[in-house]
């Protein structure tokens, strides 16, 4: 049975202060401008005020460049050119007060770091020594649309703790074992009462009037949308940065590079993105996606066509907004959805 | 401003129903209270989705490049800079162009709402090259000082120096919005994309993020005109105008330029002169 914990918001820093004995804790902590999710140092409190983060916590588990090996290419080393794993902290870690939308994104991404044929060891080893606590959203940003996507600001899924703000006091919902420890950990025990939530989530979840449309997407065939006449008047303003990408919470495409000094190594993987020509550029310098129209094209059809048809389990899509805020020319996601979601090919 | 539009559409759908221009590229309605969006209108039907406001912000002679339609095209003064850019360098013909110039008053700061930066020192505001306008032209800003924040950086130590630029791009994530939205990097391969050799690490090192950074704005010597895209485009909001600023307060001093004024001059970093101030190159 899930367990309701009342957390006391006077118990709550020491609470923290515990649970960093047994976790490296990730929070949301205010930089210059805006909030991002950084590993909290020493005594550093997860900012719960906050809107939302400029960066989505993905980082946590898919850090924005990670090293993965190292070699030597100093023939008189006798291990030169070979591999070696770089040591990794797979210690308990914990990512606190993370908005529901943010977590259904972790769960939609493992679908393709967790297939039957391969497990990524890097994502997959992060994500199992992560407890995961969100926070629902109260006050959700006007660009907020995540009702539509099949989530929500109260959403579970992805979660091990979902903590909801009531006045003076935490409604912490224990919702998988890891969670249940995490709670334990951190010496909060305290019987809670979770009857204020309903009405509580049914308040936030009417907040929220931004729509995407996708009602019709799993319908349409594949290649209709692909060669519909829209593309170029979509991707018109795009510049093609990866502004959308790296923001974005379920975008997991990495690139793998080599960095040499002297002659030693490190294999490194950094974010990339379907944005820019060197993406999809041939080691023959073919390029198959050398036009941008074919670029912004790739981004929408892979998060609101081919995923819904190949997982059956809706858009790639949490309805975070931060693509929607953040690009520099307002391409927006809702609008090319209910483009693609109203389009009837000509036959 | 609002004024404006009624003008730009008339000149748009004209321009099109007479076969002057194949397409206009101006600004449509954005989805977000403080954002337009850069579009290509074709049909003189569509010209009704055109508009104009504080939120045109985004530098359309980005758009210009390689084109080989006859445009028209919506101009700002800092755009009609860039355009001449494009023109002397070769990036468009003026003759494929029919330039709709806008006096400007400036753009407003997507996050605040306040003029933009570098909209409160301009000097600049109406278009320099045009065919025809879309309002009067406006009083020009004299007594601003354009480089205060320049100069503020100049006066620093060593240390404080390093300090100030390490802090500047702490947060970029080298997305590229900055490169992406700013007219003058038209590269068809940008030397951050070069792998052979490769000049720049791909990872998260700060030396490479700011080897970027500096890299960029040298290429934009002479040529910046202080447009603003690439702050307006910058998701983290990194104040990245710092060093092309210094570079544009630099042509100004040394060879008394102002990048996009004419097309009768070249730059003064694509061309020799006797009377070049510094020594090495003499």
């Amino acid at each position: 049975m899930m367990k309701i914990i009342n957390i006391d918001k006077q118990k709550w820093a020491g609470g923290v202060e515990s649970l960093s004995k047994s976790y490296r804790l990730f929070g949301p902590v205010k930089d210059v401008d805006c909030h991002n999710f950084k590993e909290l140092k020493q005594g550093e409190q997860p900012d719960l005020s906050y809107g939302n983060t400029k960066l989505s916590p993905k980082s946590v588990v898919f850090p924005p460049s990670e090293a993965m090996f190292t070699y030597s290419l100093d023939e008189s080393n006798p291990e030169h050119h070979i591999l070696k794993d770089v040591p990794k902290d797979y210690s308990p870690r914990a990512v606190l007060g993370m908005r529901p939308c943010d977590a259904k994104a972790v769960s939609l991404v493992r679908m393709n770091f967790d297939t039957p044929e391969y497990r990524d060891p890097y994502w997959m080893d992060a994500y199992e020594a992560t407890t995961f606590v969100g926070l629902a959203c109260e006050n959700p940003c006007a660009s907020c649309f995540c009702t539509s996507t099949g989530c929500g600001p109260y959403n579970e899924e992805g979660l091990d703790v979902l903590l909801v703000d009531n006045g003076n006091a935490y409604i912490a919902k224990a919702l998988t074992e890891k969670g249940e420890k995490l709670l334990a950990s951190g010496g909060f025990t305290d019987a809670g009462d979770a009857s204020a939530v309903d009405a509580k989530k049914a308040a936030a979840e009417a907040k929220i009037t931004a729509k995407i449309e996708t009602d019709k997407l799993s319908e349409k065939v594949i290649m209709d949308l692909y060669d519909a006449p829209f593309w170029h008047d979509v991707a018109f303003a795009c510049i093609n940065c990866c502004t959308c990408t790296y923001a974005c919470p379920t975008c997991w495409c990495f690139d793998i590079q080599d960095e040499n000094k002297g002659c030693e190594g490190v294999r490194m993987r950094n974010w990339d993105s379907c944005m820019t020509p060197l993406f999809t550029m041939h080691g023959s310098g073919h390029n198959p996606r050398d036009k941008k129209h074919q670029r912004v094209r790739q981004r929408f059809m892979h998060k609101l066509k081919y995923f819904v048809d190949k997982y059956q389990k809706g858009i790639m899509c949490v309805g975070c907004g931060r693509c929607v805020q953040q690009c520099p020319v307002n391409l927006d996601i809702r609008t090319v959805s209910k483009t693609m979601n109203d389009y009837v090919a000509k036959s | 401003m609002d004024a404006y539009i009624t003008k730009i559409k008339a000149i748009s759908e004209r321009l099109l129903k007479d076969g002057t221009v194949e397409a206009v590229i101006g600004f449509r309605e954005g989805t977000l209270p403080t954002m337009s969006e850069p579009c290509f209108i074709k049909r003189s039907d569509d010209v009704k989705d055109l508009v104009w406001n504080a939120n045109c912000r985004i530098n359309l002679a980005n758009y210009l490049t390689n084109r080989k339609e006859k445009i028209a095209i919506v101009a700002k003064g800092c755009d009609s800079r860039n355009i001449v850019n494009h023109i002397i360098e070769n990036k468009i013909k003026r003759d494929q162009l029919f330039i709709i110039g806008v006096p400007c008053k400036g753009m407003n700061d997507k996050d605040t709402g306040a003029l933009q930066d570098n909209c409160a020192t301009c000097t600049h505001r109406n278009p320099v090259i045009y065919d025809e306008l879309a309002g009067d032209l406006v009083e020009e800003q004299t007594g601003v000082d354009k480089y205060a924040d320049v100069k503020k950086v100049e006066a620093m130590t060593t240390d404080e120096k390093w300090a100030f630029f390490n802090n500047l791009y702490a947060s970029c994530t080298r997305c590229y919005a900055c490169r992406n939205a700013c007219p003058l990097c038209y590269c068809p391969t940008c030397f951050v994309d070069e792998s052979k050799p490769q000049w720049v690490g791909k990872g998260e090192d700060p030396i490479d993020v700011r080897t970027y950074h500096f890299l960029r704005a040298y290429h934009c010597a002479g040529r910046c005109t202080d447009c603003g895209s690439c702050e307006a485009a910058c998701p983290q909001n990194i104040k990245v105008r710092q060093l092309t600023k210094k570079l544009e307060k630099d042509c100004a001093e040394l060879f008394g330029w102002e990048a996009g004024l004419t097309l009768d001059k070249r730059p003064p970093l694509d061309t020799f002169s006797i009377d070049d101030p510094n020594d090495f190159i003499k």
